[in-house]
């Protein structure tokens, strides 16, 4: 965590974060930590002040599901640059996913990405194979990769197939503790059973059948879903469901967390925003896995959030190049862009209160990441100082070339969306100023 | 104004298809003469481009565009820069920087010829697009018929087979129905695709009860791998259900048309007595082809409204 030579006075804002709302302005401290918090009348002074008027100011942002594409395609994305276009859409951590080239799935490569994040304008936080090569074939070394301080472990991009190397693995991250200080990891799944899955290119229904791209079925989602909150049940290991796309699957967790089985779920941003309907373009920009569904998932996605089933807002960042978009459909790479829209999104999409919106992006993903004593956690002297600053109201239109990413494979391309980011505050160094990044 | 490209059938709408129909009665008859050339597009240049394997809609491009007097440029996948890595897009950005008027395109992918159309300033006509559409072989399949029936308006035609796998299909269901016609599939629930929502045509399981009440019964293509991906138990079962076999050929009415796109696999989707039966028009089906591929080229790349009528062209 970096930290400034001087004091920092965010002025004006609402604060939102999980003990509640409030009028304060917030004393940064050249420390890297919160060095107070309170009204007007509690006159606070800064070496220099920061404009919140208008404004919410909550704790900063964590995305569960990043690839940042370092190492191996830095063409398309590197973790200065994706930390980059991180911090502008109010993220003060990334959990970088694993299936870079090559794949974190070793002490040295996670090391590596590690040691890349320490100068990045963002906390980037390491996720960690659950098997050798994300191959399904044998089990990566999770009690190093631990030790190290992973605590998502994921072979995203395609799911462990194997059922009983699944249970294993779930059964083995039980036994974590000794390793992490204490601290439990969780089992990512990129659910999609393979074998009904292969040789698909969307969402299998209206759509694919009248354009004639090979579909993907709910059931490869739910089946998986249904697998893993067995296995949970059996081990009592952490699983966390990434990128929730059917209503199936919405369906299943919401069971298993009424079960009080220890699952957790995300939901993209895009899942809740865009259905299969987009692909009649036959714009690679909408091939994405999982595929964009229907109208009804699209809604139990959202009811999904709004009772809690969900518990993230994740974006599945996933850049591109463009060279590599321009293909044919079924040849394309699936995944599209997502920091730098995710909240607008979220408020323009969903209908919640702040507060509410401000827990799925912030504390609740900390929670699952493992990192809640850095991120998500109240506005509240001592604390480290990761904060953002959003103007709730403000509208914008999404121009993909503008943003940070390297690449620009956004799917909103001139949607007028509400809510930017004005300041994000990184360890107590103001990374966003004014809607511009400062490094 | 005329279409600038031909990518699917519900692009034209009923007028153009048509008008396309009404175009291909004067190539047929310039297809007639003894000198079966005319000099409509003198000057115009015209890529073929086939990343998929392609005998009858390619040879029939290449007849039309030569009776045309177009000029054409032949792109072979197999020994060109596509081998060397070149991408779709750099591959048209190249044929486009050396002037075609036209790319007539087939490709494994659907969707390839809208990016085609977006990437480049020539019309773009697909002949063929993965699963999805083969927008000409539904105007050679409805010219075919009406050749037969005159309007289609209130005839029945039932298409037999793989739909799910189908751009004939796609097509074929989009022209007749724009046409007036009622269209029954009949497959396999396995080989529809998985939602018919928005389709505008009637399902059976049963071709059996759907041939009496047929003006036309089109037969698809049975691939011979659907077997092994458990799409039906076995051809001999596929062919008990769902072929024109000798049986059902007898009790054919007189007067019904039978159609194929071709390749056809005897024995399996048709017998052979109902390949060659009086009632099948599989080679005018094929004939018909260059004539409609004129009318469509003619379209959309010869068509000068200062000028002169297609007939003082001709």
């Amino acid at each position: 965590m970096s930290s400034t030579n001087q004091t920092t006075l965010i002025r004006g804002g609402t604060v939102v974060d999980a003990t509640g709302t409030r009028r304060a302005d917030v004393l940064v401290g050249a420390d890297g930590l919160i060095e107070a918090v309170g009204d007007e009348n509690a006159d606070l002074r800064g070496d220099r002040t920061i404009d919140a008027g208008d404004c919410v100011v909550s704790p900063g942002f964590v995305d569960l599901h990043t690839h940042l594409r370092e190492p191996g395609k830095e063409e398309a994305e590197t973790i200065e640059t994706g930390s980059r276009g991180g911090a502008l859409g109010g993220f003060t951590a990334l959990v970088a996913m694993p299936n870079t080239t090559p794949p974190m799935d070793s002490v040295g490569v996670v090391r590596d990405v590690i040691e890349l994040g320490k100068t990045a304008l963002t906390d980037i936080i390491p996720s960690a194979a659950i098997t050798v090569g994300r191959a399904g074939q044998e089990l990566a070394p999770m009690a190093e990769l631990a030790e190290l301080g992973v605590r998502i472990f994921t072979d995203d991009g395609t799911g462990v197939q194997d059922d009983l190397l699944m249970k294993r693995a779930l059964e083995y991250s039980v036994g974590m503790a000794p390793f992490t200080g204490g601290a439990s990891v969780a089992l990512a799944q990129h659910c999609e059973v393979n074998s009904l899955s292969a040789g698909t290119f969307m969402h299998e229904g209206e759509w694919s059948s009248r354009l004639g791209i090979p579909g993907q079925p709910s059931e490869a989602e739910d089946l998986m879903v249904m697998r893993d909150i067995a296995f949970a049940r059996s081990t009592g290991a952490r699983v966390h469901f990434q990128h929730l796309s059917t209503a199936g699957a919405v369906a299943l967790v919401r069971a298993a967390k009424a079960e009080g089985l220890p699952v957790s779920a995300e939901a993209t941003t895009h899942h809740f925003t865009l259905t299969d309907a987009a692909c009649a373009s036959f714009d690679t920009v909408f091939k994405v896995h999982p595929p964009l569904r229907a109208d009804s998932d699209v809604a139990a996605v959202k009811a999904g959030l709004l009772d809690g089933t969900i518990d993230a807002i994740a974006t599945d960042h996933a850049p591109h190049c463009a060279h590599d978009k321009e293909q044919p459909f079924d040849a394309a790479p699936p995944g599209m862009i997502g920091l730098e829209t995710a909240l607008a999104l979220a408020l323009t999409e969903l209908d919640l209160p702040v507060e509410k919106l401000v827990g799925l992006m912030s504390w609740r993903p900390a929670e699952i990441a493992g990192i809640a004593d850095t991120h998500g956690g109240p506005i509240a002297a001592g604390r480290p100082a990761n904060i953002t600053v959003f103007d709730p109201n403000e509208t914008w239109t999404i121009d993909g070339a503008s943003f940070a990413s390297k690449s620009s494979n956004c799917p909103y391309e001139g949607h007028e969306v509400r809510g930017k980011v004005r300041h994000t505050i990184f360890g107590g160094e103001t990374v966003v100023l004014d809607q511009e990044a400062t490094r | 104004m005329s279409p600038k490209h031909l990518l699917s059938i519900n692009d034209l709408g009923r007028d153009w298809i048509e008008e396309i129909l009404r175009l291909t009665e004067s190539f047929a008859e310039v297809s007639a003469r003894q000198i079966p050339k005319v000099p409509a597009l003198r000057g115009k240049n015209i890529a073929w481009l086939f990343y998929e394997d392609s005998t009858r809609t390619r040879l029939s491009f290449e007849t039309a565009a030569k009776r045309l007097s177009a000029d054409t440029m032949n792109f072979s996948v197999s020994s060109s820069s596509v081998n060397k890595g070149e991408s779709l897009r750099d591959t048209c950005l190249t044929i486009s920087a050396m002037g075609v008027d036209a790319i007539v395109v087939r490709h494994k992918s659907a969707g390839v010829p809208w990016q085609i159309a977006n990437w480049i300033d020539a019309s773009v006509i697909n002949a063929g697009d993965g699963w999805h559409q083969h927008p000409t072989q539904a105007l050679l399949d409805s010219y075919t018929l009406t050749q037969k029936f005159g309007a289609l308006d209130g005839r029945h035609i039932a298409i037999v087979g793989d739909i799910k796998h189908s751009r004939v299909a796609r097509s074929n269901i989009e022209a007749f129905t724009a046409l007036g016609a009622e269209v029954t599939v009949v497959a396999p629930q396995t080989l529809l695709p998985p939602s018919l929502e928005g389709w505008n045509c009637k399902v059976s399981h049963d071709l059996d009860a759907v041939l009496p009440t047929t003006d036309a019964v089109y037969l698809l293509r049975m691939q011979l791998e659907r077997q092994k991906d458990a799409l039906v138990p076995s051809l001999r079962e596929y062919t008990s259900r769902y072929g024109l076999t000798d049986e059902r050929l007898k009790r054919l009415g007189s007067e019904v048309v039978i159609m194929h796109p071709g390749p056809m696999n005897r024995g399996v989707e048709i017998s052979q007595a109902a390949a060659d039966d009086a009632r099948s028009v599989v080679t005018q089906q094929v004939a018909n082809g260059v004539s409609v591929r004129m009318a469509v080229l003619f379209l959309l790349l010869g068509h000068n409204p200062d000028e002169e009528t297609i007939e003082e062209t001709l």
